[in-house]
């Protein structure tokens, strides 16, 4: 029982209590006995007393017969002298014998039980445990075989791989062997070529060492030629290669230069274009598209701020020169930043696009294509619709102005002007046939009196010659001689000078005039006449002058005009004056005209 | 178009004089000058060997024509014919023989490039340059002529020395980084100078006129390389065409590449493909003869026109022999227009297509698919025209407006070899 060790691993209580058991089992004989003796010895009395008694010995006896039979023992147990307190000892004893073999086979098969039961613990422990141990090492082995499947798994990988890297290789090394050839085919091409050239250098060398002949190298010309640009040429000197030099070094730089200019220019163009751009795409994104409601409008709501605060930022740095490295990169991030957010505005419209083309539209922030487009056909109608009432309420309006009053006395009222206006123009034209008129009478008189004045200014010659004929033939030393003669002169000479005032166009004081009245010449009567005549109508004249000048509220002639014609109106009064002494009927005709 | 009666020449020595006023043939050891309107034969000179190369001056007054044979060059002057110079370079042999920009001096490449003879027809004088390399495009003069680029080799080195034109002295020398230099350009406006590796490194090295480098560029490596170089004429781009079918644009202001145009056997991506069309007249073979066929010669000669193929179109690539050394594979010609406006290329495994690319666009504008291969191709100096001949007796011109195919008039069997274009104005 003590051979078989407490194993360390599980211990099921039943085990533990088995082993306990079995631990017990060298004790347990002694144990039982003393369990069994305990009880007995503990309650012999008891027992014994509660069995058996002196007085139900019969009844004991009896009950033990049976207990006895139905052991299958003899029951001959009874009581010596029946009557009595005591036994029949030969039966009582070979009972007891009987039952005490009984009880020792009992015992030896107890003990003999618990042997095998033990054995038996034992063996099953001893299996569970290489139950458990086989456990493991199935799950063991199971592990070990899926991680040899995983690197079976990874080998074949590997395998593949370097298959295919054995096929590239494989083509690359067949490509490198053709490179291969194709370089030695050319390499022995050019060494054969390289052979061939040294045989015949070779041959060419024998041949001349043979021939010793050398023909020497010459020109010969008929003369020598002038240099193609004409000049002459130069010593070479160190200034000569210098300048050599220096015109190289000016050409390369010349050609840097001018790819340096193209390149500029280039760039200021690219540069000009990504401004351009910017401002396209700033101006593309800052102003809100009034359909694109919701959330969309927040964003274009802060890019627009965003804009605004770049656009700000931007002018000032625009000014900066563009060729600056600094600048350029600046233009870039910003072209960059806002190509993103074009790009994200976008992308979002096409999202919000195709939301709208996957959903039914109950979507409220965003509008679909169809009630967008009905907006704007709407928009349109109504704009249109605008603009026709606000034309015809301007046609109204100036119909309005233009006729305050109802259509009669609109009519009335057109017809009074017309009529007023047409008896202006009536007006107007008679006045205008007046003047008309008297311009021709005028301009007749004018004509008529440039011919009296040639005619007088040759009547005057000739008179003037006569005087002075006369004066020098008069030359004397007599005194009233003189003075009738110088009477003459005076008159001649007032003669004289009064046409020239007459040609002045000043006016002619009355006071003159009235001079001349005095005087009287002998002259043709012509002349003398026109003085006393003109005379007459000036004084006449004066008269309805004044009056003229005072009442006139007509247009006005010239002053110079006016004198000219006086002269002219002279004659003609004079004339009709001769005529018919109605002056103040000529006056009032003459009235519009002064 | 008009044609001129066709007449004898060898050697395809024909040309123009500069101020398109002469038209120089040589024929066996004569030299012809003719008239350019009237044709008239003006001159006519003798030299004293068959007639290897010939050459107009600058100024076109004076004729080089060099028997490379002999070892002798011969110059003739047209306003003096009784002027002549003739210039013996002795036993040392001849290889190649040209003008100075200024049309009076001669440059003599010896044999086996030992070295340059520079001869000046203004002083008899000669000066020698040692060591000149040579290779495929070892000595350019800039356009201004004003200064001269050759490239040398000493002691397995490259250099570029560049010289002043105008008495020869050297300007600079530099070494060049490359392994074997194989030809050099100047920029048209004679700043840049391009040089390029052999085509077994794809290496462009770009120097300043002083000598420094500038960039380089390398678009890959191993394998080969750089087939063929074009300057456009405002100096603005720098075409490379390459031995993987590829031109790659680089630009004058960083040295990188802008563009890269590929040919592609099926083409998608053009505005049109003109395809020559031939119509052969139908020919009954029972009754052919000898003496017909040779005779009636007009019966072989078939009417093409241009047809617009629809896209997507096949070209017909043939593959070269990978064993061969410089293979028909690859960009061997460039020209750029004379606005730089479109360039023209060719692939030599799609030898019967010529290429034009827009650039300005950056991208294919037409496409012509000729019947036979391109022998050569050349840009009108005024307009956006090119003229390609294939080698038969017609002639072909390219416009942005459309394509035409001109029947070059002749008797005979007329066929372009390497025809050296002149437009006229």
């Amino acid at each position: 029982m003590g051979d078989w060790g407490l194993t360390e691993t599980s211990m099921d209580n039943y085990e533990i209590s088995s082993l306990s058991h079995v631990e017990m089992s060298p004790s347990r004989h002694n144990n039982l006995m003393s369990a069994y003796s305990l009880p007995s010895s503990k309650s012999s009395y008891s027992v014994i007393s509660a069995f058996c008694t002196e007085d139900n010995i019969p009844q004991c006896i009896s009950y033990i017969n049976q207990e006895l039979g139905s052991l299958g023992l003899a029951a001959h147990i009874q009581a010596d002298p029946p009557g009595r307190a005591s036994l029949n000892a030969a039966p009582a004893l070979n009972a007891m014998y009987e039952l005490l073999q009984i009880h020792r086979r009992t015992m030896n098969s107890v003990e003999e039980l618990e042997k095998e039961q033990l054995k038996k613990t034992s063996t099953l422990e001893h299996m569970q445990t290489s139950n458990s141990r086989l456990k493991d090492q199935l799950e063991l082995s199971i592990r070990e075989k899926s991680g040899l499947h995983e690197t079976e798994r990874q080998l074949q990988l590997k395998l593949k791989t370097l298959q295919s890297c054995l096929k590239t290789e494989k083509d690359e090394v067949q490509k490198l062997q053709s490179i291969i050839a194709s370089r030695a085919s050319q390499y022995s091409h050019d060494a054969k070529r390289k052979e061939r050239e040294a045989a015949k250098l070779k041959e060419r060398l024998s041949q001349l060492l043979v021939d010793r002949k050398d023909k020497k190298l010459a020109i010969e010309m008929l003369n020598s030629l002038g240099r193609s640009d004409g000049k002459r040429s130069h010593w070479k000197t160190a200034k000569a290669t210098a300048s050599r030099e220096a015109e190289m070094y000016k050409s390369l730089l010349s050609d840097y230069e001018a790819s340096q200019r193209a390149l500029m220019l280039e760039n200021a163009e690219l540069q000009k274009v990504l401004q351009q751009m910017k401002k396209e795409m700033m101006h593309i994104l800052s102003p809100c598209p009034p359909l694109n409601r919701g959330g969309s409008a927040e964003e274009s709501q802060e890019l627009g701020d965003s804009d605004r605060e770049e656009r700000s930022a931007e002018t000032s740095r625009e000014t900066l020169d563009q060729s600056c490295e600094h600048a350029r990169e600046q233009l870039t991030n910003s072209i960059r930043q806002q190509w993103r957010k074009l790009r994200n505005h976008v992308q979002k419209l096409d999202n919000q696009a195709s939301l709208v083309q996957n959903q039914p539209p109950s979507n409220a922030e965003v509008i679909p294509l169809e009630t967008h487009e009905q907006e704007v056909e709407r928009m349109r109608l109504e704009v249109q619709q605008c603009k026709e009432f606000i034309h015809a309420q301007q046609q109204l309006l100036q119909q309005q102005l233009n006729t305050s009053f109802d259509d009669e006395t609109a009519a009335l009222l057109n017809g009074c002007y017309t009529l007023e206006e047409k008896e202006r123009l009536k007006e107007e034209w008679r006045l205008f046939d007046e003047q008309k008129r008297n311009f021709e009478k005028e301009r007749k008189n004018f004509t008529e009196a440039a011919i009296r004045l040639g005619r007088e200014k040759r009547a005057f010659e000739e008179d003037r010659a006569a005087w002075l004929k006369h004066q020098f033939l008069s030359m004397t030393p007599f005194a009233d001689r003189m003075r009738s003669s110088s009477s003459d002169g005076q008159s001649a000479l007032s003669v004289k000078s009064e046409p020239e005032i007459k040609t002045s166009s000043s006016k002619v004081p009355p006071v003159k005039s009235s001079a001349y009245t005095t005087f009287s010449t002998p002259k043709p009567s012509k002349s003398a006449a026109v003085p006393s005549t003109i005379d007459v109508c000036r004084t006449l004249r004066l008269i309805p002058d004044y009056s003229s000048s005072r009442h006139s509220n007509q247009r006005r002639w010239q002053e110079s005009g006016a004198t000219e014609d006086e002269e002219s109106w002279l004659k003609s009064k004079s004339k009709v004056c001769s005529s018919d002494l109605s002056i103040f009927s000529l006056d009032e005709d003459k009235n519009p005209l002064t | 178009m008009n044609f001129s009666e066709v007449f004898k020449q060898s050697n395809q020595l024909c040309k123009v004089s500069p101020d398109g006023k002469y038209l120089a043939t040589c024929v066996q050891y004569r030299l012809v000058i003719r008239d350019v309107n009237t044709l008239q034969i003006l001159n006519l000179y003798t030299c004293l060997d068959q007639i290897s190369h010939m050459e107009w001056s600058s100024d076109s007054l004076f004729i080089l024509c060099a028997m490379y044979k002999r070892g002798l060059v011969q110059v003739w002057s047209l306003e003096q014919p009784d002027w002549h110079c003739k210039i013996d370079e002795g036993s040392i042999g001849l290889v190649s023989s040209r003008w100075s920009p200024d049309g009076r001096h001669i440059l003599n490449t010896t044999e086996f490039h030992l070295r340059i003879t520079v001869w000046s027809l203004c002083t008899k004088a000669v000066s020698y340059i040692k060591y000149p390399k040579a290779c495929q495009k070892g000595l350019d003069f800039s356009r201004d002529g004003c200064y001269m680029a050759l490239a040398e080799r000493r002691d397995c080195k490259d250099y570029v020395s560049i010289f002043v034109c105008d008495d020869w002295h050297l300007l600079r020398h530099f070494e060049t980084e490359t392994q074997d230099l194989s030809g050099l350009e100047w920029s048209p406006n004679g700043c840049v100078l391009a040089v390029w590796e052999s085509c077994l490194e794809y290496k462009m090295l770009l120097y300043s006129l002083d000598g420094r480098l500038l960039s380089t560029y390398s678009a890959y490596e191993w394998s080969l390389g750089i087939k063929s170089v074009s300057w456009s004429p405002s100096s603005q781009f720098l075409a490379i065409g390459s031995f993987d079918e590829k031109v790659r644009i680089l630009n004058h202001i960083t040295w990188k590449k802008i563009a890269q145009f590929e040919h592609p056997a099926i083409i998608d991506n053009t505005k049109t493909v003109y395809k020559e069309i031939e119509k052969r007249p139908a020919v009954s073979s029972d009754e052919m003869s000898l003496h017909d066929i040779t005779v009636a010669s007009s019966l072989f000669s078939t009417q093409s026109k241009y047809d617009i193929s629809p896209l997507p179109v096949q070209i017909p690539v043939v593959k070269p022999d990978p064993d061969r050394a410089n293979p028909k594979i690859g960009v061997s010609a460039l020209a750029f227009s004379s606005d730089s406006r479109y360039i023209a290329t060719k692939n030599d495994n799609m030898a019967t297509a010529v290429w034009v690319w827009d650039m300005q666009k950056l991208r294919l504008e037409a496409v012509l698919e000729q019947t036979s291969t391109i022998r050569c191709f050349q840009w009108d100096p005024r307009r956006p025209r090119l003229a390609l001949c294939t080698g038969n007796s017609k002639l072909y011109l390219w416009s942005p407006g459309g394509c035409v195919s001109v029947q070059v008039p002749a008797e005979g069997n007329f066929s372009q070899k390497n025809s050296c274009f002149k437009f006229f104005f």
